[in-house]
């Protein structure tokens, strides 16, 4: 295989495995600087033993999402110099200022939460989780303002072959990367509700800490609720925004062939991109793909066919994709609502049923947020920066297929193994469960 | 005012605040094994820095940051004609991250010595190659219009395996004089008489780098045009000089702190030669990296400078503001409370 190829294999499956693990750390981080406030102000020690409890977990998974995010930095100077060079200007500069404004915040205060339980006074403890849960929401910020612009360039020129920034504030308040950053951010905040959902439903279910997991419980029903209604309703303002900029990524996450006014939504759609159309298209909810992108029942989108084949994203996994999230976000607020009314009405433990279809549910979030950056980042292709610079220009030309096959495979067994040990040790701390009560905070480890 | 030499000496000291912060601690981990006799010093050991190596190691970050934006062509070629290394630095480094997280979390022996062994490795390999790294790019590398296309056994000869080991001596002591300072006991008398037995290798080091870049490099070029610039090197054996004095009075964090002045100063001595290249062109010249022909431009860097300007100091502000938290010496026998998650 060539190094393009490669390549973007490397990229995806780094970026991939990465964004496994940040959702729950932007979430988690709210959620247990949550707990310590509730245990500062109250001085129940339920809420410190909870506290103590997700924070292990949070930090397991913290200490893997963050080793993590250095292969994407180094990454793009060595397999994408080509990019850099191009992009440098307006892509870098988000990327300096996350790492100064954010990531040094967060990592900084990190080891302060970690160690400073008995080296703060208990409030300014909780204050240190909170720096934490802000860094990590404000570096996202920054990172998907770059992403944002790989999508939606504004605010440059292209002066001697390269894209120079001229306008600083375009990039800013790029409203495809707010977008983006509140759509991927509250679906952080989702999957960290079905991490705390199902990781408590599961202790209910065995009868371990019954009150602690019951309180965790309601608190990440609250959270999941909220989440994913927001989560669902930036998604479709981010939708519309893809419609507008993006064209041939909208015609491809609906698989829309032939340009079409007063589009339907199919609830079944089979693309058949060889021959440019579609199998099977069948039940269908009239005028809804139009309303849904313009917010007019009548509009026209335009199709796949008014693009050259060699500007068109590749169909099916962006259509797979969309559909796969957007059918998980209705799942997500039909559970979370279902869960909080259950908990309010104290009914989860009659409920074995439902305590563990919480329980299976935990893995979906993560399976929607893999489908998400999919319709985004395939999406996109033919192009790194749309409309801009192609994917297969991108490319270091100084490195060989046997240096990037080299980094692919030992990446990728790195990664397994970094994952299966994460994975081990989360589950071997779930399965131990809370510490025991009537300790002091910083007690035992 | 002129954005280019601005960002040149703003990016020599991001990396140079890197291997003065980021160096102790991997020089700390390579003495793991070496300093820590039993599971309690071990834990004291890491306890000293376990709290900061994270907010160290955004220097990295930062740095690589801002060689992203400042000067993106240097980005592209230095990244992608350093894959290799930098490919192994990074596994060391995420190998020695987790390792350092997932430490604590497990009480079994077998899992604490697979975990050691990972932070010994993952302290070793990013110095030795980081300073193989600077080495070449003092040296220059052969570069065409591409960058650099040699392998990596290529990166490596005598006058960059000896930047290797430099950085690696560097890192050892920096570490040593930490440990010294942050614990108690045995283990700080332990780390001291380390530092001071193993100044002279330091020294030697140091001397031998300065020396062969004379006639390896053509770093010194520079400091036939300017003599002012002579004061980095004899300011770097000033503060190795000042290192051992306070050494001698086992003031730790004294000899500390001129360690790592001295490391910073190692840094500018070879940076102020290299000015204005940011990667030499054995080849052609005119392939050279530059801080002029690399750069990004100027409203980016003008937009940059205020970022900087904005952040640095506050990121400054916090970071004294913890290490100032963390100044407590770390008792070597644990009363079985662990202070930590």
């Amino acid at each position: 295989m060539d190094v393009l190829t490669l390549s973007r294999l490397q990229f995806a499956m780094t970026a991939g495995f990465h964004f496994l693990f940040v959702p729950l750390t932007l979430g988690l981080s709210i959620l247990v600087a949550f707990m310590e406030s509730r245990y500062v102000f109250t001085g129940n020690p339920l809420y410190l033993r909870m506290t103590r409890f997700w924070g292990k977990l949070f930090l397991i998974n913290f200490a893997v999402g963050l080793v993590t995010g250095l292969t994407l930095e180094f990454q793009f100077g060595m397999n994408w110099a080509s990019y850099s060079r191009f992009v440098g200007d307006i892509f870098g500069t988000p990327l300096a200022i996350e790492a100064t404004a954010a990531f040094f915040l967060e990592s900084t205060f990190i080891g302060l939460w970690i160690f400073g339980w008995k080296r703060l006074s208990p409030r300014l403890h909780a204050f240190t989780i909170w720096v934490v849960a802000f860094a990590t929401n404000f570096s996202a910020l920054w990172i998907l303002l770059a992403n944002g612009w790989m999508q939606h360039p504004v605010g440059f020129v292209l002066r001697n072959a390269r894209a120079e920034m001229v306008d600083f504030p375009a990039l800013l308040t790029s409203s495809y990367g707010w977008l983006k950053f509140l759509h991927t951010i509250t679906a952080g905040y989702v999957t960290a509700a079905f991490f705390v959902l199902g990781i408590s439903a599961w202790q209910i279910l065995k009868k371990r800490e019954v009150p602690l997991f019951k309180s965790s419980f309601r608190i990440a029903a609250v959270f999941g609720l909220l989440s994913s209604m927001a989560v669902v309703g930036i998604g479709d303002f981010h939708g519309a925004e893809v419609a507008r900029v993006q064209p041939g990524k909208l015609a491809a996450m609906e698989s829309l062939w032939e340009t079409e006014s007063s589009v339907p939504f199919y609830l079944f759609v089979l693309p058949d991109a060889k021959n440019e159309r579609n199998s099977i298209e069948a039940v269908g909810i009239p005028y809804m793909v139009s309303f849904l992108a313009y917010r007019d029942i009548h509009a026209e989108l335009k199709g796949l066919k008014e693009f050259p084949r060699e500007d068109r994203p590749p169909v099916m996994e962006t259509f797979l994709g969309f559909r796969i999230m957007v059918a998980l976000g209705g799942l997500f607020m039909l559970l979370a609502a279902i869960a909080l009314y259950l908990s309010v009405r104290n009914r989860l433990e009659s409920l074995p049923r439902f305590l563990w279809l919480m329980a299976l549910s935990l893995p979906l979030p993560y399976l929607a947020g893999q489908a998400g950056w999919v319709v985004a980042e395939v999406g996109r292709q033919p192009w790194i920066v749309y409309g801009l610079l192609r994917t297969k220009d991108a490319v270091s030309p100084n490195i060989a297929g046997s240096q990037v096959l080299f980094s692919l495979i030992g990446l990728g067994l790195l990664y397994t193994f970094l994952g299966i040990v994460g994975l081990c040790l989360m589950i071997y701390h779930i399965r131990k469960g809370p510490e025991p009560e009537a300790t002091e905070p910083g007690a035992s480890s | 005012m002129d954005y280019q030499l601005i960002w040149f000496v703003l990016w020599g000291l991001l990396w140079a605040a890197y291997f003065a912060t980021g160096g102790f601690d991997l020089g700390a981990g390579m003495l793991l094994p070496g300093l820590g006799k039993t599971e309690h010093e071990k834990e004291a050991l890491l306890e000293s820095f376990g709290p900061l190596w994270n907010g160290n190691e955004v220097w990295l970050v930062t740095a690589g940051g801002a060689t992203f934006a400042a000067f993106p062509t240097a980005y592209a070629v230095l990244f992608s004609s350093f894959y290799i290394p930098l490919l192994l630095i990074l596994f060391a480094l995420i190998v020695r991250g987790v390792a350092l997280e997932f430490r604590e979390k497990l009480a079994s022996q077998s899992w604490r010595k697979a975990c050691d062994t990972a932070i010994v490795t993952g302290s070793v390999v990013p110095a030795f190659l980081f300073g193989v790294f600077f080495g070449n790019v003092f040296q220059g590398l052969p570069l065409d219009d591409r960058g650099y296309s040699g392998t990596f056994l290529q990166l490596l000869n005598p006058y960059t395996l000896l930047a290797g080991i430099l950085f690696c001596v560097l890192f050892l002591s920096h570490g040593a004089l930490w440990i010294a300072y942050r614990t108690e006991g045995d283990l700080s008398m332990r780390a001291a008489t380390f530092a001071r037995n193993y100044w002279p290798a330091v020294a030697l080091a140091v001397i031998l780098f300065f020396i062969s870049s004379i006639f390896k490099t053509q770093l010194f070029a520079n400091y036939l045009q300017n003599a002012l610039l002579f004061l980095f090197p004899v300011l770097s054996l000033l503060s190795l000089a000042a290192l051992r004095f306070y050494l001698k009075k086992s003031e730790f964090l004294s000899a500390f702190l001129f360690s790592g002045l001295n490391i910073i100063l190692v840094m500018a001595t070879a940076l102020a030669g290299l000015y204005p290249n940011l990667l030499p062109s054995l080849s052609n010249p005119s392939f050279s990296i530059t801080i002029f022909n690399a750069s990004s431009g100027l409203y980016t860097l003008k937009i940059m400078t205020v970022a900087a300007a904005v952040f640095v100091p506050i990121i400054l502000v916090y970071q004294l503001w913890v290490y100032r938290i963390f100044r407590h010496k770390i008792p070597a026998a644990r009363t079985g409370e662990d202070l930590y998650l």
